[in-house]
């Protein structure tokens, strides 16, 4: 049966389960407003101080699975009264002061929050900016950082702290990774859902032949439902009323055979390329290293290019796109891809649905696969997509040297783009994944289990096709656009 | 111009559908027919227990497999 691995998880899942279940029915807007006492019936509060507080921000949940505010850009978002304003003093004076005579930490302080108790300093919190300026002073380096985990989280510098110490994102810097929606442990930050305007597209297509919805399902879909097998899911997401399930694999087999071909034309130029398939990632370069996007790879992802398969083979078609990504939210509505995929979902969405229909997948017939190669499949963990390429070098015998550096999450793709900035990183390719273990380390993914990666690649070998050539044989890819048109 | 879908889905892929593609391409080039017959891969007709489903234009949904392509296309393509 499926597990979720916290408190926060869960509660998210009933909210979005709820809203799938009034959607369904038709009666979402009259009876939003009864879905706080669904998920907490009262009168005793289970998590915050009182049962109204609690109601107030299932209340905001509700808005987000809705689709949130529409006029913020962004798709992740805070809900305010839900941040905790966790009271974590971020710097602490331990008991290593010793009550010196330099006062350093004193004499840095901007807001002159440190003040002195018999020869002890301490911080008034009330004052503190948490700045960090006395902790890098203090010479017996005795002042302790305590990070809220939400900026711990957040590997792209893009949250802070408002002066009423609530979280706030700054949109020019957030990459939607939804790490922070991962690690806050009140559920204060959430992704804005589409499963509104999906489920009234899934009902449209139910009385319209001719509107054939399509659902993309991400390779990383092999890490999770393991209590079922993914035939059983494939099942399922067709009984939600979706016309056909394909692999975004399919898509990651298109793309690593033109990323390499894009290798081969542009390397001697660019001396380095870097990987295109994770949004965060891209979005992380050209908000923090404008002067490097040229070494973007200029493929689209696999999600796009899928998308664009399928609607070259039925040009009515809408396309979903299930995945373990936020990011993906986002990408979904950038202006020279949007025509590739209409909505995007995630796993927790997926669940969501599927309980909201009483699908229980693991009871699903089983269905058979479709038709992507091993290589595409493992582009769902870290280290796949430079596997892929190689894979396509040695079968190809192409004459090129790769020499990969696989960023395993933000912080290692922030330190291969220093060294390639100032032109000391010790290859040519960089494969950027935001989250830790690639996708399958997904924000909103169910499961981030340390099993993960071998459930992909058991998936991967389930394929039918050996070789990604296999897989895409019969497909005239000329017609398809699968650069990007920035 | 006739186009000729064959589904890729799941269940035609596993009954070879990608061998009921080339067989048809084979035969248009034999046929010299590049400029008027099309084949299409389609990611599924809705017809499942017909693997390999495959559907001329907007026409109904034939069941073929490998060994019946060849009769396939001389009553339905060739034949129209």
């Amino acid at each position: 049966m499926r597990k979720f691995e916290s408190f926060v998880q869960l509660i998210k899942y009933k909210v979005l389960k709820e809203v799938a279940l009034l959607a369904m029915e038709g009666t979402l807007e009259e009876k939003k407003g009864d879905i706080p006492k669904r998920v907490v019936p009262g009168p005793k509060p289970t998590t915050r101080c009182c049962i109204h507080k609690e109601h107030a921000i299932l209340q905001e949940r509700v808005a987000l699975a809705m689709g949130g505010d529409r006029k913020n850009p962004n798709i992740i978002e805070v809900i305010d009264i839900a941040c905790d304003e966790c009271p974590i003093d971020r710097f602490t004076i331990t008991e290593a002061c010793r009550g010196c005579l330099a006062h350093k930490c004193s004499d840095v302080c901007p807001v002159d929050a440190i003040y002195y108790v018999g020869q002890r300093a301490y911080i008034d919190s009330n004052k503190c900016k948490e700045c960090g300026k006395c902790k890098e002073a203090c010479p017996y380096n005795a002042i302790s950082e305590v990070m809220r985990p939400c900026m711990r989280a957040c590997g792209a510098h893009a949250l802070s702290i408002t002066e009423d110490k609530k979280a706030e994102i700054d949109n020019d810097l957030c990459i939607q990774c939804g790490a922070c929606v991962y690690q806050c442990p009140f559920g204060a930050i959430m992704d804005k859902s589409y499963i509104v305007d999906i489920i009234k597209l899934l009902k449209e297509a139910k009385e319209n032949p001719n509107l054939r919805v399509y659902g993309v399902m991400a390779p990383a879909i092999s890490s999770q439902f393991t209590y079922a097998k993914i035939g059983q899911v494939v099942s399922g997401i067709k009984k939600l009323g979706f016309h056909n399930v394909v692999e975004a694999a399919l898509g990651a087999d298109i793309i690593a055979l033109h990323e390499t071909q894009e290798f081969i034309d542009t390397i001697q130029e660019r001396k380095v390329m870097t990987t295109s398939c994770c949004p965060a990632f891209v979005a992380y370069i050209e908000k923090n290293y404008p002067n490097l996007i040229h070494h973007i790879s200029n493929s689209v992802s696999p999600m796009v290019a899928i998308g664009r398969l399928i609607k070259s083979t039925d040009p009515d078609a809408k396309v979903v796109f299930i995945g373990p990504c936020t990011a993906k939210k986002r990408e979904a509505q950038e202006e020279d891809i949007k025509d590739a995929v209409d909505y995007v979902m995630t796993f927790e969405e997926l669940q969501a649905m599927l309980d909201a229909m009483d699908i229980q997948v693991e009871e699903c017939e089983e269905a058979p696969l479709d038709n992507a190669s091993f290589y595409g499949r493992i582009f769902a963990r870290s280290g796949g997509v430079t596997e892929a390429i190689q894979h396509i070098i040695e079968e190809k015998k192409l004459d090129l040297e790769l020499k990969p550096i696989s960023c395993d999450g933000l912080r290692e793709c922030e330190r291969a783009l220093k060294m390639l900035k100032v032109g000391r990183l010790p290859g040519n390719f960089i494969e950027g994944m935001a989250c830790v273990s690639g996708c399958i380390g997904g924000a909103a993914s169910l499961s981030h289990g340390p099993k993960d990666k071998k459930e992909v690649d058991k998936y991967g070998k389930l394929a039918i096709e050996q070789n990604i050539s296999d897989s895409l044989r019969i497909f005239d890819l000329e017609k398809i656009q699968l650069g990007r048109q920035k | 111009m006739k186009k000729v879908y064959v589904c890729i889905g799941s269940a035609c892929h596993l009954k070879g559908a990608y061998q009921v593609i080339h067989k048809l391409e084979e035969i248009i080039r034999r046929e010299k027919l590049e400029t008027t017959v099309e084949v299409k891969a389609a990611f599924c007709l809705g017809e499942c227990t017909k693997a390999v489903s495959v559907k001329i234009d907007e026409g109904p949904v034939h069941s073929v497999t490998e060994d019946t392509v060849e009769d396939f296309f001389y009553q339905y393509l060739l034949g129209r």
